[in-house]
């Protein structure tokens, strides 16, 4: 069965979308596309879908074109990623490919050449087969430097990790020599393994290449992996900034899913810190949250109509869904346009998975 | 027969307070302007929600988020606000077994 790639388009404007997005269907394999209007949005959609090619605008409100494609390479070194912008400027350009971006194209270009921008796309939606290591998604990096080694070949591995490029030099299956992030040797290999993943392509040898390396492959890897073990278990600050922005990302990815605009977790006044994702004014609505519950309460009790299941309230912007639970009252907003009906049905789950 | 008297003394029952029903206009100053609840309702109840009704609605102002409209859902009655000029009309709907599931 032919494999349908996903293309997500990035831009501010919802219009160029609409034009894009719409000339993206030309494609000959007639990808998939979705599209966002913000770089957080974006973000959170490609860490529940796997994407093949991102197509992002440089100017944008908020996160930036470039800061969304310094996160691309570290989080999705595989993604391929196109920039289309209006900023005729060299600067930008440079600095989109020191980024590791595919290809950068104006959008005034894309106008003339639209063929030819076309057959770009497609180009880097199937370069998929042309060969090299990235297609090897279950191999370690131990893994196939092994098999180098154990076939006793002579080669070097050039290493591609978004903006990263590393070497390594294999001469009849001994690891002679290791280039990476301005170090040499043992050192640089051992950074090398600790990568996760990246794209690989072999190199012609270099016999007279220097020896830096004397230690046999077998015990490097041996050593590295012990250390990889050491650092993975004790739980450092880091990671637990990493698990916190993760669970942050998958949240919006959440509320990108529902189709909510925010969710804000307003904990009973001095008993915890108020959590909300999609909207800049927390503290107001988290106030507005709580006195809602408060109040709706209080009259409930007060005319014995039993206890409060939620409140809801709209406007001409949004719609909004109040649902009190015994440590915190839960505010979410929908957009005007979604259905009333399962709304609440809605809100709950939401804030079933957003506690889970 | 004094002590039949105190065995068999019929003892005050709990009042059991129907819910309002029907609708009520406020102004904003939350005082009573018309309704068409049963008379026989407590009228300081139905000041007290249309009180609370307007705390809602200005409050929600306050955190720049102006409502046009407010549904208070509680196990036994739905109360339907919308917002009139500072002031609110009310309405007020037991709910039975039988009421729509509410949205």
């Amino acid at each position: 069965m032919e494999i349908r790639h996903k293309i997500l388009v990035l831009d501010d404007d919802a219009d160029w979308l609409k034009l894009s997005s719409e000339l993206l269907t030309h494609l000959p394999s007639k990808p998939e596309i979705r599209t966002v209007t913000s770089g957080a949005r974006a973000l959170a959609l490609m860490e529940t879908e796997p994407f093949r090619l991102l197509i992002c605008d440089l100017k944008m409100p908020r996160i930036d074109g470039l800061q969304v494609l310094a996160i691309v390479r570290r989080r999705f070194p595989e993604l391929r990623t196109v920039v289309l912008s209006a900023l005729e400027d060299e600067e930008f350009r440079s600095r989109a490919y020191a980024l590791g971006v595919d290809l950068f194209w104006l959008k005034t270009e894309m106008q003339r050449n639209l063929q030819m921008y076309l057959d770009c796309l497609e180009s880097l939606l199937g370069r998929e087969t042309d060969g090299g290591f990235r297609g090897i998604q279950s191999k370690s990096l131990m893994d196939i430097i092994q098999m180098e080694c154990l076939s006793r070949s002579s080669t070097v591995l050039r290493l591609t990790r978004g903006a990263l490029v590393a070497k390594l030099w294999i001469q009849d299956g001994e690891l002679i020599d290791a280039e990476a992030e301005g170090t040499r040797g043992e050192t640089a290999f051992r950074r090398i393994l600790a990568w996760k993943s990246g794209t690989f392509e072999n190199l012609p040898a270099e016999p007279n290449r220097e020896h830096t390396i004397t230690k046999s492959v077998n015990a490097l890897l041996l050593e590295s992996a012990q250390a990889m073990d050491e650092t993975a278990n004790p739980v450092e600050p880091e990671s637990v900034e990493q698990a916190a922005h993760r669970k942050t990302i998958w949240k919006l990815a959440l509320l990108t899913r529902e189709n909510a605009e925010f969710v804000i977790a307003a904990p009973a006044e001095g008993r915890g810190e108020v959590e909300a994702l999609g909207t800049q004014s927390v503290q107001p609505l988290a106030h507005w949250t709580r006195r809602a519950a408060e109040v709706a309460r209080r009259l409930g009790e007060h005319i014995e109509a039993g206890p409060l299941t939620h409140l809801g309230a709209h406007n001409l912007e949004r719609q909004l869904l109040v649902l009190p639970r015994e440590d915190k009252s839960y505010l979410v907003g929908w957009p005007p346009n979604v259905e009333a009906g399962p709304l609440l049905e809605k809100s709950k789950k939401l804030i079933a998975s957003w506690d889970s | 027969m004094g002590f039949l008297k105190r065995l068999f003394r019929i003892r005050s029952r709990a009042a059991v307070q129907q819910l309002p029903s029907g609708s009520i206009a406020v102004d904003r100053e939350g005082n009573v302007v018309t309704s068409t609840v049963s008379s026989t309702y407590s009228k300081d109840l139905l000041r007290a929600i249309g009180r609370d009704v307007l705390v809602l609605f200005r409050e929600a102002r306050e955190a720049q988020m102006p409502l046009a409209e407010v549904n208070i859902h509680f196990v036994s009655l739905c109360i339907t606000a919308r917002e009139l000029r500072g002031g609110a009309v009310i309405f007020l709907f037991p709910q039975t077994a039988l009421s729509p599931l509410p949205t």
